[in-house]
């Protein structure tokens, strides 16, 4: 994971390890974090592509406005992984288009 | 439904002051934050503040945030706080406020006042690839690696030579990452001079007059083209291509004003506080009777004078609700509006002056 180690000011306290997924792919990350700043450590940049021209997309605003890091987490789409806190197991995926929600009706 | 008396709507320090104060008097406060953590844009600041003594200058800015929590925790019978829980809209007809906590739980308040303090939102500016990943809000880069300890990127373009992109590109050297320039499209730096001097001295490079051309990349930043630009903004032809994975973008904020369109209080758009902002009494108030407004989300200016402006909006409140001796609510009062004036005085201050005339009406009673 590509963290800061060493800080003049600031200690960095960092909850549990934990392991997600990111397209099948097994990484690390700390629980309670965003899912974008883990996947960022994980050097995975691209988050989804957009509907239309298939453009990547990915952390822009990191504060839930700009929808820009939408992603599948466990099946869910337009997830703000920016501002979602990761979980162990998590099942993240790139959101391809315009994501489908499952509807129970 | 849950009901509450008052809720404030962001945990950056203006709402955080908003809820100490209101709470102070006895209010039942609910304190919503869509973030993971309270605190807005100062937990991220690691430098020292600029500003008046009253206000903690001198003061880290992530050091503030700790004294403000300290004071909600001596609060914490009267405020209910909910973090990663977003207002996603307000009802005119019942005064209604939805919220989402997470992504997918839905409930509804109803709050009898309600204290806007939602902040502020990055600008962005037109360029080809613009879209890339590695296109990153300052406030976003700080997110990064100040609040999680995660790298950025290798190396940085920043743009915009204000005090944000300025101290934003000092904290990345703090973290160990390379900036290879500021553009600035001004033939002057908008920011402090101790700022620019700090990482003038540092080895990085100003190109004032210069923008982006373009973001060089197919599925991410892989490079950057800077151009110079004569007086009328044209490009002169002058062009340099830069080896960089992050184009930093740092020009400026405009308030996040939603909820109170929503609301349907009357908004003028203020050039001087960055965008759109709500009219307001002196106390904060805004048209609409229940809601008031506080910090960059009444326009883009300080954490200094966003928690003096929350602690006015909080007492705006309670006195609205009727807690308190109206002496020590008017004596209080009076102690914050002299500090800010303190801090938006001189020369620095005109700005914000001019722009809080062009949106301030006398009172809302007449
Ligand atoms: C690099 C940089 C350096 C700075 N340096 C200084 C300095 O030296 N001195 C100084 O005084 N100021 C400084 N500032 C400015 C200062 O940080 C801001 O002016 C201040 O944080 C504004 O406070 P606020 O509470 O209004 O907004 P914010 O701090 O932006 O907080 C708003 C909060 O509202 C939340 N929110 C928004 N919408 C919703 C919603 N719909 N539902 C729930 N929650 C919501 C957000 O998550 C956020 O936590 C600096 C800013 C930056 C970026
Ligand atoms: S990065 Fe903007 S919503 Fe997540």
């Amino acid at each position: 994971m590509k963290l800061i180690e060493k800080h003049p000011i600031l200690e960095y306290k960092h909850g549990r390890l934990v392991t997600f997924t990111f397209d099948g792919v097994p990484m690390q990350g700390y629980e309670g974090e965003p899912i974008a700043a883990a996947l960022h450590a994980n050097g995975v940049k691209v988050y989804r592509e957009t509907p239309i021209r298939k453009q990547p997309r990915g952390f822009f605003c990191a504060i839930g406005k700009c929808s820009s890091c939408f992603m599948v987490v466990d099946g869910v789409p337009n997830v703000r992984t920016c501002i979602t806190p990761l979980r162990e197991g998590m099942k993240v995926e790139t959101q391809r288009g315009k994501g489908i929600v499952k509807m129970d009706l | 439904m849950r009901e509450t008396e008052v809720l404030v709507v962001g945990g950056g320090p203006a709402g955080l002051s908003a809820a100490i104060e209101a709470a102070s008097f006895g209010a039942k406060v609910t304190l919503m934050d869509s973030d993971l953590a309270l605190g807005g844009q100062l937990i991220k600041q690691t430098h020292k503040f600029f500003g008046s003594k009253n206000e903690r200058a001198g003061t880290r800015g992530f050091k503030i945030a700790e004294e403000l929590f300290k004071e909600l925790k001596e609060r914490e019978e009267n405020i209910e706080t909910f973090t990663n829980c977003t207002v996603t809209g307000y009802y005119k007809e019942d005064g209604v406020v939805s919220c989402v906590k997470g992504e997918d739980e839905y409930f509804h308040v109803k709050p009898k006042k309600i204290v806007m303090a939602t902040g502020a939102q990055e600008r962005i500016i037109p360029f080809p690839n613009n879209h890339l990943p590695g296109v990153y809000g300052a406030g976003a880069v700080q997110t990064l690696m100040n609040v999680y300890g995660v790298v950025p990127g290798e190396r940085v373009l920043m743009v915009g030579a204000g005090n944000i992109g300025l101290i934003v590109s000092y904290q990345l050297m703090q973290a160990g990452v390379k900036v290879v320039g500021i553009v600035e499209a001004m033939n002057k730096i908008g920011g402090y001079w101790v700022h620019a001097a700090k990482v003038r001295r540092l080895g990085v490079p100003i190109y004032l007059r210069h923008t982006v051309k373009e973001a060089i990349g197919d599925r991410f930043v892989e490079g950057a083209v800077i151009q110079e630009i004569d007086e009328k903004f044209q490009p002169t032809g002058n062009e340099k291509k830069l080896d960089v994975d992050i184009i930093c973008l740092a020009v400026g904020l405009t308030p996040t004003c939603e909820l109170l369109w929503q609301a349907g209080c009357k908004m003028s758009f203020v050039p001087q506080l960055c965008g759109y902002v709500a009219q307001r009494d002196k106390n904060m108030r805004t048209s609409h009777p229940d809601i008031w407004v506080a910090g960059d989300a009444a326009g883009i200016e300080e954490a200094s004078s966003a928690m003096v402006e929350g602690r006015i909006a909080g007492l705006g409140v309670v006195k609205a609700l009727g807690y308190g001796a109206p002496e020590e609510i008017q004596g209080r009062l009076e102690e914050y509006h002299m500090r800010l004036a303190d801090l938006r005085g001189g020369e620095v201050g005109a700005k914000i002056r001019e722009g809080i005339a062009l949106c301030s009406v006398e009172s809302w009673e007449v």
